[in-house]
């Protein structure tokens, strides 16, 4: 086993060694301009970006034609939310998202309120799941667009996407989501689930960093996006810029490979994430499970590790690559606003370690990670302040603190 | 973040971690921070009745690596000092032998304020053991 443990496959993951593999002849022999109409240099190059376009088509149940690429899922969020804004401006200026959304969406929304448009933003409920009937509530005929992510970035909860798009479908509103953390990992059809624009990144699924793409529906309604980068109307004139070739030939590789390995990685990884998550309830009490167990996708887990600091705690660990929701290992000294979200008090918070299993994790490394962190958490548990109170029967909550 | 090697030594040997009984007349406690700030110090002073020095001290952290530094490394001073001496150890010092960065000075802070609030407790334990009439000054809030 070699150290350091990468569990933090939330954040990126490694390109597949298939991956590079595909994408090492689009840099050099085959290097062309897939604008280049007139010479088999862009010929050669077109011909394997449209590959792609169909590789990532596949993966998730749409038409090549309605897949466009990007820099990433950043881009992609930023495309899909300003370009149906700008787009549909006249029909509408309300959107409808949610509290626990990637900051490129939510900083996205925030954007479009300084010019004029209206957002609401949905809270979400224990488990980390929206509510549907806040939702139908929240909706106005002046609604354009619903962005509520597939699955979250840290607690790995999966919103009801299928009951999401039922709804928008009903009341003929765009539904975008963003389904970085999920596309890849598990089963996604576009017609199945009724979405209408879907954000995905290559390197949350073993592909290259800086490629990206958005699947822009085109029929049952076809979607019309205003464009944020002008220039020479590449890609349906959604999105202009030379293409990325050896990005996007790394990214169709990926999801081919994320397609047919699907179903073993997702059981693999699941048995894996189950036996991290009793491994650890085995050794050590009072561990709260961030979001719901029964809505998350297979490779993910997210505890609090109550009264011990998570930063102390990744510093214990400082061979195993994990993150956590701790305001000290932000850089706005604030905790994470997901978890604070779920309503489990700041304290939880501060004491969260997300775990991001991945296509390399193994048993031996899990069954390190746990006996690492059995034994940091009790030492920093003999450490705590709040655990010897906690024993001695005075209640926390009732306490008065001296603050800053 | 990098930790300077002071910090991580603190951190992986922290110095006089433990309770006193906070009922003993000569034991001073302080209780600093919040759980939802995502720090909380509990620090004591043990002071010898005779001598007026303090000659054991404890804490307990919950709180990132800097904390834990900076409360253990108070505990390592405050050992041998008189009331007076300790109430002058100033937050700056600990950023300085630490090298705490800029975002960690708050850890700091917080040991200066355990540091007083224990020191007050004390003070406070020691006023309510004289006879009625002794001058019985409030302790400012920590």
């Amino acid at each position: 086993m070699k150290l350091p443990i990468y569990m933090d496959y939330h954040a990126t993951t490694p390109v597949d060694p298939r991956v590079i593999e595909a994408m090492m002849p689009y840099f050099t022999e085959t290097f062309g301009n897939a604008a280049s109409r007139n010479h088999p240099f862009g010929w050669a190059a077109e011909e394997a970006v449209e590959k792609a376009r169909k590789q990532v088509a596949d993966l998730i149940g749409a038409n090549a034609k309605e897949i466009i690429f990007t820099s990433g899922a950043t881009e992609s969020n930023n495309l899909a939310i300003k370009g149906v804004a700008e787009m549909y401006r006249e029909k509408g200026n309300h959107i409808i998202t949610c509290v626990t959304e990637h900051k490129a969406v939510i900083d996205t929304c925030k954007k479009l309120e300084k010019q004029g448009y209206r957002v609401s933003y949905l809270p979400v409920q224990k488990d980390g799941r929206i509510s549907l009937d806040e939702l139908s509530a929240a909706i106005t005929d002046k609604t354009i667009l619903i962005t509520i992510m597939t699955a979250n970035n840290e607690i790995g909860v999966l919103q009801p996407i299928a009951e999401i798009g039922a709804i928008a479908k009903e009341k003929g509103i765009l539904f975008h989501t963003d389904a970085v953390q999920a596309a890849g990992k598990i089963p996604f059809n576009v017609n199945d689930l009724k979405v209408d624009l879907v954000s995905i990144s290559a390197h949350k699924m073993y592909g290259p960093k800086g490629v990206g793409a958005l699947y822009v529906r085109r029929r049952n309604p076809r979607v019309l996006l205003s464009e944020q980068i002008s220039g020479g109307g590449h890609e349906r004139g959604m999105r202009s810029g030379t293409l990325n070739v050896p990005g996007i030939v790394g990214l169709g590789k990926a999801a081919e490979l994320c397609r047919t390995e699907m179903a073993s990685d997702a059981a693999r990884l699941r048995q894996l994430r189950d036996y991290l998550n009793e491994g650890l309830h085995k050794n050590l009490d009072e561990l709260y499970i961030n979001g719901s167990m029964e809505h998350r996708l297979p490779h993910n887990l997210n505890i609090s590790f109550a009264y011990v600091e998570g930063e102390s705690l990744l510093m214990g660990i400082n061979d195993v690559a994990v993150s956590s929701g701790s305001a000290c290992t932000s850089a706005s000294l604030e905790p994470s606003y997901v978890l604070k979200a779920l309503g489990a008090g700041d304290d939880l918070a501060h004491s969260s370690i997300r775990f991001g299993l991945g296509r390399w994790t193994t048993k031996e490394e899990v069954d390190y990670v746990i006996g690492k962190l059995t034994n940091v958490v009790k030492r920093l548990r003999e450490m705590s302040p709040l655990y010897e109170m906690v024993k001695e029967g005075v209640d926390l909550s009732k306490m008065q603190w001296v603050t800053h | 973040m990098a930790y300077s090697n002071k910090v991580i030594d603190h951190y992986e040997n922290p110095r006089n971690v433990g309770s006193l009984p906070k009922d003993d007349v000569n034991v001073g406690t302080g209780l600093v921070g919040a759980p939802e700030c995502g720090d909380v110090m509990k620090l004591q002073v043990k002071v010898n009745p005779e001598t007026g020095i303090i000659d054991d001290a404890k804490f307990k952290t919950f709180g990132c690596g800097s904390a834990i530094a900076s409360s253990s490394l108070a505990t390592e001073w405050l050992k041998g000092k008189t009331v007076e001496q300790a109430l002058a150890i100033k937050n700056t010092q600990i950023v300085e032998e630490l090298a705490l960065p800029p975002v960690k000075i708050h850890c700091s802070v917080l040991a200066e304020d355990a540091i007083k609030a224990a020191i007050a407790d004390y003070k406070a334990k020691q006023e309510a053991g004289k006879p009625a009439g002794a001058n019985a000054q409030p302790q400012p809030p920590a």
